[in-house]
């Protein structure tokens, strides 16, 4: 039997696809229209053959579970989540001018200072940051820009509008698996790239390591570029060593590095030392180098700051630039695009409640059955109160602890997520969604076209991370 | 290149070999087992003999018979040469240099993985044995043929390669070493402890059969050696052969040239001509007829424990 949109109906929610029953939205007609093409079983054929595609390639995610490691499959649905080239054009330019900002804001933090002394962000609030670096004060990188990689987490309202809802400026991840999708799709959905044309993602490493190489602080000779992990047991290292891969660079474990005594760094070779100009480096700053910050670290490298503060290596993205993806700071740029580049943002904040201001703590703690309530820096979705969705108990539990650290919490309206149509052992239903796209700045900038689309594969679910049962799909811009 | 990355890729080389090398001995001995009269467990017991692993196999089983000795070298996650651990370390140090191994050959490598995890039980009994062996070893050669036609000649694939011919190398001395440990008793036990000087027992020359058979070498053999199967000639082609690609001395040959190709390979490259030398004055026939080719094994597995210190030091090791 021939599978039909009849049947779907996503309610009140923004559908990627289907505006309403039976009806296509435009980018998407296509897709739909394949998709009613297949009988229930070819569809759900299509998903295994595209679950097995996925192990051989071998692309995995790690999870902790009781003090191991496992390496699980990683999650992909077959649905292509589709969206209009119109569209897409103007949230690329808002991804660029947010980012603009943001490593001006950054720059400005460790140098002049201005935005506290004219009053757009409150001085304690930068300073009290867990991710405030002292350590950087006075350090200029080259162009003025401190995060080099952006990896910006996009919803949309029911009405359709994308917000964003974070900004992740340290280490962000997820852009291997959005180049893995669209391979996964191109090996079990080959005929859907016959009848339209979806703008290529395959570009990214190269502007990658375009961006990285212009960091270097050599004039001339060829960039040697490498990628810093922490090694095989963290939950990114699949994409550590597929960018490495992708972009002909080294992937080095901190070990493999050390900084000689011209403060430049090198690499261990079978042929001896060798200089590094730029490393792309996916820990986290406290582990960067033992010497400044956290003394055990065995997963970094001792002087590293040095090398960096001295000039003579670049590190992307920059120790220092999480300042700006506190999420208390979050709710301060669209002040600070209008103050740095006095324009309008594009692209809208979901409206944010600091806790730390008095108004807005009393509002949030008399709302919380309302709320989303989070952690100012944590990431992956741990330590969140959704309060229409949370016990009695649990929000007490929750109120006790915004008052005892009120500047640790932001309080967000619940965002009804758009949704996509998923593969679902039940046929194809309606799941939520977000959006991850990455933003390069160095020399000049560049937008992944679309993104990484993560799903909540439990019905009625927000919760789209990895590590908590979340899936993903491929995302076309569709011209 | 990092001197971790080489280090990897040189233990890739050393797993992948030593997984299609002892699922061709476990493939091969349970198939001459049928071929034979009792007792096979004089057999199975020296298999466990070849890695000299026999303290941790008596840690864990009771007795060496046909079943555990099979489930020691396939299944056994606590045995560092089962081809389970050989799959699953091969994976691992092929997943942390994956930006250097062809992707061709990396999801090879994963197939057989999940492959394993799925069947390994099918290994254990004899119906299911052949078929199982077969595709471990089919696996191996597709994932080291991909290798070899996709990779470029430089550092990376210098180390893979010289990992590959010295365990290689080793495992071929091994196997030599209990053919001879495991036919002369057998011959003898089958005259009832006195075998006639001069003559030959039917089996005597089955059994060497087998020991170039689990070395896909019998082929060969008979295209060079075309008389009845002798101990002697077999030895010598085994260890002395410079053409066939299993025997020691082609495996320190081809090991030396990858080492050549390497910078800094003055030490490494002395301990391979040495190995070679000591491998290539032997005379075979003399050292048989004196009953001392164990002893002359023992030497080439320092040798090669020596070869090994060598690249270690040189390439992987920090300068202290």
């Amino acid at each position: 039997m021939k599978f039909s949109w009849k049947a779907y109906d996503p309610g009140s929610f923004y559908d990627e696809l289907i505006s309403s029953p039976g009806r296509y939205r435009p980018a998407g007609r296509a897709v739909a229209r394949h998709i009613r093409s297949l009988t229930t079983e070819e569809i759900r054929e299509r998903q295994m053959a595209a679950e097995l595609a996925v192990k051989t390639m071998g692309i995995t995610f790690t999870v902790y579970a009781q003090g191991t490691n496992i390496d699980r499959a990683w999650p992909y649905d077959i649905i292509p989540r589709t969206i209009s080239g119109s569209e897409w054009d103007r949230v690329e330019a808002g991804l660029t001018q947010r980012l603009t900002a943001l490593n001006h804001f950054i720059n400005d933090v460790y140098n002049d200072q201005k935005v506290f002394r004219d009053g757009i962000v409150p001085r304690e609030l930068i300073l009290e940051s867990s991710n405030y670096r002292a350590a950087c004060l006075g350090m200029k990188p080259k162009f003025g820009v401190w995060a080099h990689i952006c990896g910006s987490d996009l919803i949309r309202d029911r009405d359709g509008t994308f917000y964003v809802l974070e900004d992740n400026l340290r280490v962000p991840s997820g852009v291997s698996y959005m180049l893995e999708n669209r391979k996964v799709t191109k090996r079990v959905f080959p005929e859907l790239f016959e009848s339209q044309n979806m703008r290529p993602i395959g570009e990214y490493t190269s502007a990658l390591f375009d961006t990285l190489a212009s960091l270097s602080p050599r004039r001339g000779a060829y960039p040697e570029v490498v990628v810093l992990t922490p090694g095989i047991f963290n939950s990114a290292y699949f994409e550590h060593s597929y960018l490495a891969q992708q972009m002909g660079a080294e992937l080095v474990e901190g070990p493999d590095l050390f900084v000689g005594d011209d403060d430049c760094v090198y690499m261990r070779t079978i042929s001896g030392p060798e200089r590094v100009d730029v490393i792309y480096r996916r820990i986290d700053d406290l582990f960067l180098d033992p010497e400044v910050f956290n003394a055990d670290s065995a997963l970094g490298v001792p002087g590293l700051m040095r090398a960096w503060l001295k000039g003579k290596v670049a590190l992307a993205n920059a120790p220092g630039a999480g300042v700006a993806d506190d999420k208390a700071v979050y709710t301060y740029v669209p002040d600070l695009i209008r103050y740095y580049l006095g324009e309008e943002p594009i692209i809208p904040n979901v409206q944010t409640w600091r806790c730390s201001e008095k108004a807005a703590r009393r509002y949030v703690l008399e709302n919380l059955d309302s709320l989303v309530v989070k952690p100012a820096n944590e990431s992956g979705g741990y330590g969140m109160l959704i309060g229409p969705a949370a016990s009695e108990r649990e929000r007490r539990a929750f109120a006790r602890r915004i008052r005892a650290n009120p500047r640790n919490y932001v309080a967000q309206p619940l965002i009804s997520l758009s949704t996509c149509p998923t593969v679902c052992p039940g046929g194809i239903e309606p799941r939520h969604i977000d959006l991850r796209p990455f933003v390069l700045q160095g020399a000049r900038h560049y937008v992944t076209p679309g993104g990484l689309t993560r799903v909540a594969l439990v019905k009625g679910s927000y919760v789209v991370n990895s590590s908590q049962g979340g899936g993903s799909k491929d995302t076309w811009i569709v011209d | 290149m990092l001197s971790r990355v080489a280090e990897r890729l040189y233990w890739l080389g050393r797993y992948l070999e030593r997984i299609e090398n002892t699922a061709r001995l476990i493939n091969v001995y349970g198939n001459v087992l049928l071929d034979l009269p009792r007792p096979a467990k004089l057999v199975w017991e020296s298999l466990v003999a070849i890695t000299g692993n026999e303290a941790g196999f008596a840690e864990r089983y009771t007795r060496a018979d046909e079943r555990n000795v099979v489930k020691f070298y396939v299944a056994d996650p606590n045995n560092s040469s089962s081809i389970r651990k050989s799959v699953a370390l091969a994976r691992e140090n092929a997943r942390t240099v994956r930006e250097i191994v062809p992707s061709n050959s990396w999801e090879g490598i994963n197939d057989l993985h999940l492959y394993l995890q799925d069947h390994i039980d099918r290994a254990l009994t004899r119906r299911d044995r052949d078929a199982f062996l077969t595709r471990v070893i089919n696996a191996c050669q597709f994932i080291v043929g991909g290798l070899d036609s996709t990779m470029s000649r430089d550092a990376a694939w210098q180390f893979l390669s010289a990992g590959r011919y010295l365990e290689r190398a080793d495992m071929t001395s091994r196997i030599v070493d209990v053919g001879i440990a495991n036919v002369f008793p057998w011959v003898s036990w089958m005259h009832g402890g006195n075998v006639p000087e001069g003559t030959q027992s039917p089996y005597e020359s089955v059994l060497w059969m087998s020991v170039l058979r689990s070395l896909s070498a019998l082929q060969m053999y008979r295209r060079l050696v075309p008389e009845r199967v002798r101990a002697d000639e077999v030895v010598t082609f085994l260890l002395q052969d410079r053409q066939f690609p299993r025997a020691v001395a082609h495996c320190l040959q081809a090991l030396r040239l990858s080492l050549d190709a390497l910078p800094n390979d003055r030490s490494a490259v002395r301990a391979g001509r040495h190995a070679l030398r000591n491998v290539e004055r032997a005379d075979v026939g003399a050292i048989l007829a004196a009953g001392g080719l164990h002893d002359f094994i023992d030497t080439l597995q320092v040798d090669f424990a020596e070869l090994h210190a060598a690249i270690e030091a040189t390439w992987f090791l920090p300068p202290a």
